[in-house]
């Protein structure tokens, strides 16, 4: 009967569970609250309601009470903003080993693609128990990844990556909605997201893909020159990319930030815009020049350099800022 | 001959006041009486209530069912934008302040006019060129973005009228922020002798805290306005990432100004409820200064609170944090409020006039919208409920519920010194009935609704959340009804009502020491102010001896 109206969300992720345990809580403390006004607003509208020759009792305030139902509701409150903070943070820090999925949303479609290379419009197909890492960027305006089954929502913008990820509990077929409103057909920005048993979902990935992402990524690096600068037997006039990402750069302005991803596509992008230290900012912009996409098969093919067993192995003795930075010169 | 003597027996002899005083066209559109500039505030505010109205309808009826079949996904588009802009922009910011708290702030202080008439008069002349301006942009094609006008869409993708909307709202704005400047020097300034801070009722603190966030806030949505159009006419890179801009700059800007705006709209409302729960039930307003200060608190704490609206939108975690904290520190003085309203029942002696009905379908829906509030602060819960009908629902209950619910509980209240006219009573107590359940058959469904999962601005939908639907359109039905009626009886009050006495509810404040309809300078001599606020005992004692003296 529920199927047509249903009054509560279907729990399918690890999240999910944390989120509707606050909410239930919140419930139960708002009910209560709302039971206390209400009563005490029906109770003395009908107890005090007006009689002739019956006058009013003046009361001026009471310090101690409003000092009272200041402090309670204040610690509750706080109770509720820790509580919320906590599920907040679990559900916003991917897990590091997590399943990487690449999105990239425009109007009015998501295309999705997993670093084993399978491409999806509209739908994303991924296993029970796995975590899964969403990287997501637009190709124009704002849009939002929502799955309100995993209680899921991230804001995808344009020109740098967010990220989101889930750890899905229950095969099934879900809702995948836009949330941000992105124009005419913003309602009809919608696919499905099918969560499967492991065992059907390796059969799914077994077919159709042209190899991960990655090797496409190492491909277009070679197609657009990338490697005569940025090469990895010698000092080139580029950074060498090996063990690069998830380590602090120091840059030529002395700032040091970390290579995560939106470093890495803004460096493709917008080379001048973060120079690392030592370098010259000789660089051209790929802006224009590369899809999003390609820019997703660049960056998890950087990613891939520094993964232990890959190329970058070279790199895994230098741990401290400094000796990164000067290592990455 | 006969018939003239006859006349001049039936009808008393008309009382010079605001109203008849002068007569033509030009005597209203010259005026610089704060009384005549509240009611053409009223007729304009009015207009724009029910044009907003036509479009939620509409709005509701495309929501009945899942496919989209009443009108283009596009025209849809435009609806909910317009709907928005023109409820929240030219009705709920201008509705209480500029149309009661223009008729009673300087009433209620004593003084005969507000501090700057002409500004005043200039005000409205803002006000309706902006509103024909947007009346122009909404029948010449119309805005599509939604009344939050995020970017990069409304900047480099839509086609629609951005600047000629924006324009309407920064115009509009510069009304906003003259009333505002015109009420603080107004409280400071020409309060009548006698009348201290702690004396004033605290519909003029409202407005004093209210009239601080128009000065404060609005200017920043003007220049957001700006920068909007210069990016969208110049290409200045300042909001798109591919001309080096940044999108969450425009949502920090606009919701620097807009969240404290929700506090315009709010804040007067809780003023009216103050006055009426007073009234009704012939009580001083328990802990007077925790009612007053907590106005001033929610218009400063309501600066500080801006990027909960940007809990998803990539914003960093730990800004998130401390965003989600400073939230419930709004929340605070919200339900200390509350409280106090509660306490002021206790012992009263309560009547339940329509006003009150209206006050206390106002406590039911600004409590629930107030607790849904806890929901969105939350940061864990407002991941997955922001962006949906929970938010839809959240803030109607806080807009409609309370600052509607609010101005037509004043509305009531002071219709009879405004017209000098009675309403019908048991129109009004029905229509107050009307009201508040349609409301809530509207509104609670879509707390569900977004809890389930369905997003909003969506013009189509997947059938499982018909059901829910399906009531809130039914509930809007309702609503409709609720809220035309009191214009029908209004109106009708004009021409066929009783007169009104001068201080018909017995209320303390000196708005009800002058005549009804009051005279152009409200007062014959000016008053000094030798009691305190919410002097109830002395009114109902004085009252109680003079029956006594009769019987």
């Amino acid at each position: 009967m529920f199927d047509n109206f249903p009054l509560w969300p279907s729990r399918a992720s690890a999240t999910a569970g944390n989120v509707d345990a606050l909410f239930i809580f919140l419930l139960i403390v708002s009910g209560l609250m709302t039971l206390l006004v209400f009563t005490a607003v029906i109770y003395f509208a009908a107890r005090y309601r007006h009689r002739k020759g019956v006058l009013a009792e003046q009361i001026q305030g009471s310090t101690p009470l409003e000092v009272t139902w200041s402090i309670i509701p204040l610690g509750v409150f706080l109770v509720i903003f820790t509580w919320g903070a906590v599920v907040y943070f679990k559900s916003r820090t991917p897990p590091r080993d997590a399943t990487e999925v690449y999105v990239v949303a425009k109007q009015w479609m998501w295309k999705l693609e997993h670093a084993e290379g399978q491409r999806e419009i509209n739908s994303l197909h991924v296993p029970v128990g796995r975590d899964v890492k969403l990287i997501m960027t637009s190709q124009d305006v704002i849009h939002s990844f929502f799955v309100p089954a995993f209680r899921t929502k991230q804001d995808v913008l344009p020109g740098r990556y967010t990220v989101a990820w889930f750890h899905a509990t229950k095969a099934g077929t879900y809702h995948l909605f836009c949330a941000e409103y992105c124009g005419t057909a913003h309602s009809g920005m919608i696919g499905d997201i099918v969560v499967m048993e492991p065992a059907q979902y390796e059969a799914w990935m077994s077919g159709g893909s042209n190899g991960p992402l990655s090797t496409t990524g190492e491909k277009i690096f070679a197609e657009l020159g990338c490697v005569t600068c940025h090469r990895t037997d010698t000092q080139g006039r580029g950074p060498n990319l090996q063990g690069l990402f998830g380590k602090p750069v120091l840059l030529q302005d002395g700032r040091t930030v970390p290579a995560d991803e939106n470093y890495l596509r803004e460096s493709i992008l917008d080379p001048g815009a973060k120079i690392v230290n030592g370098f010259k900012p000789v660089m051209p912009t790929f802006q224009g020049l590369v899809s999003e996409e390609q820019v997703n098969a660049l960056v998890a093919y950087v990613k891939s350099m520094s993964q232990p067993g890959a190329t970058g192995a070279k790199s895994a003795s230098n741990g401290s800022p400094e000796q990164s930075g000067s290592q990455v010169q | 001959m006969s018939m003239a003597i006859a006349n001049a027996i039936v009808q008393p002899v008309e009382r010079e006041d605001y109203l008849n005083k002068e007569h033509g066209i030009g005597s209203w559109l010259f005026t610089t009486d704060h009384k005549r500039i509240a009611l053409l505030y009223l007729i304009s505010i009015t207009i724009f209530f029910f044009i907003g109205g036509f479009f939620a309808l509409l709005i509701r009826l495309e929501l009945l069912t899942p496919a989209g079949d009443l009108v283009q996904a596009d025209t849809y588009n435009k609806l909910f934008t317009q709907h928005g802009m023109v409820m929240v922009f030219f009705f709920l910011i201008p509705s209480i302040p500029a149309v009661l708290g223009n008729f009673l702030v300087p009433m209620m202080i004593g003084a005969k006019d507000l501090a700057f008439p002409r500004v005043n008069l200039l005000s409205w002349y803002l006000y309706i060129i902006g509103a024909i301006m947007m009346l122009h942009c909404m029948l010449t094609g119309g805005v599509d973005t939604g009344w939050t006008f995020y970017t990069p869409f409304s900047t480099a993708f839509t086609n629609t009228k951005i600047v000629e909307a924006g324009l309407a709202i920064f115009v509009a704005g510069f009304s906003s922020i003259l009333t505002g400047l015109n009420f603080v020097v107004t409280i400071h300034r020409m309060r009548a002798p006698g009348m201290t801070w702690s004396r004033l009722p605290l519909f003029i603190w409202a407005h004093y805290a209210t009239s601080v966030i128009q000065i404060l806030g609005t200017p920043v949505i003007a220049i957001t306005i700006v920068l909007v159009a210069a990016e969208r006419a110049l290409h200045l890179g300042i909001f798109d990432p591919r001309l080096g801009g940044d999108p969450l700059l425009f949502q920090h800007l606009f919701w620097f100004y807009s969240h404290p705006a929700v506090y315009i709209m709010i804040l007067p409302s809780m003023g009216i409820i103050s006055e009426i729960i007073a009234c009704f039930s012939r009580k001083r307003i328990f802990g007077y200064h925790f009612v007053a200060l907590s106005s001033m608190a929610i218009a400063v704490f309501g600066f500080i609170v801006w990027a909960h609206h940007m809990f998803v939108a990539g914003i960093s975690l730990y800004a998130a944090l401390v965003f989600s904290l400073l939230s419930y520190s709004v929340a605070v003085p919200s339900a200390v409020k509350v409280f106090n309203w509660t306490a002021t029942l206790y012992k009263g002696s309560i009547h339940y006039d329509a006003p009150m009905l209206y006050a206390f379908g106002f406590l039911g829906l600004f409590t629930i919208g107030g607790l849904t509030g806890l929901f969105l602060a939350a940061l864990g819960i407002d991941v997955h409920v922001t962006d949906t009908y929970f938010v839809v629902a959240h803030f109607h209950y806080i807009m409609v519920g309370g600052a509607l619910m609010a101005y037509l509980g004043g509305m009531h209240f002071w219709w009879p010194k405004i017209s000098g006219r009675l309403y019908p009573e048991g129109w009004a107590r029905l229509a107050a009935l009307i009201v508040f359940i349609g409301f809530n058959l509207t509104f609670f469904p879509q707390f569900i609704l977004g809890y389930v999962g369905m997003p909003r601005r969506y013009y189509q939908y997947p059938a499982e959340f018909q059901v829910l639907n399906v009531l809130s359109t039914a509930g809007a039905t309702v609503l409709g009804v609720g809220y035309l009626l009191p214009m029908i009886y209004f109106l009708w009050s004009m021409r066929y009502g009783k007169r009104a006495p001068d201080n018909p509810w017995q209320a303390a404040g000196l708005e009800w020491k002058t005549q009804s309809p009051p005279t152009t300078f409200n007062f014959e001599e000016e008053p000094v102010v030798t009691w305190e606020a919410y002097n109830y005992d002395e009114i109902d004692a004085g009252q109680k001896q003079e029956v006594k003296v009769v019987g």
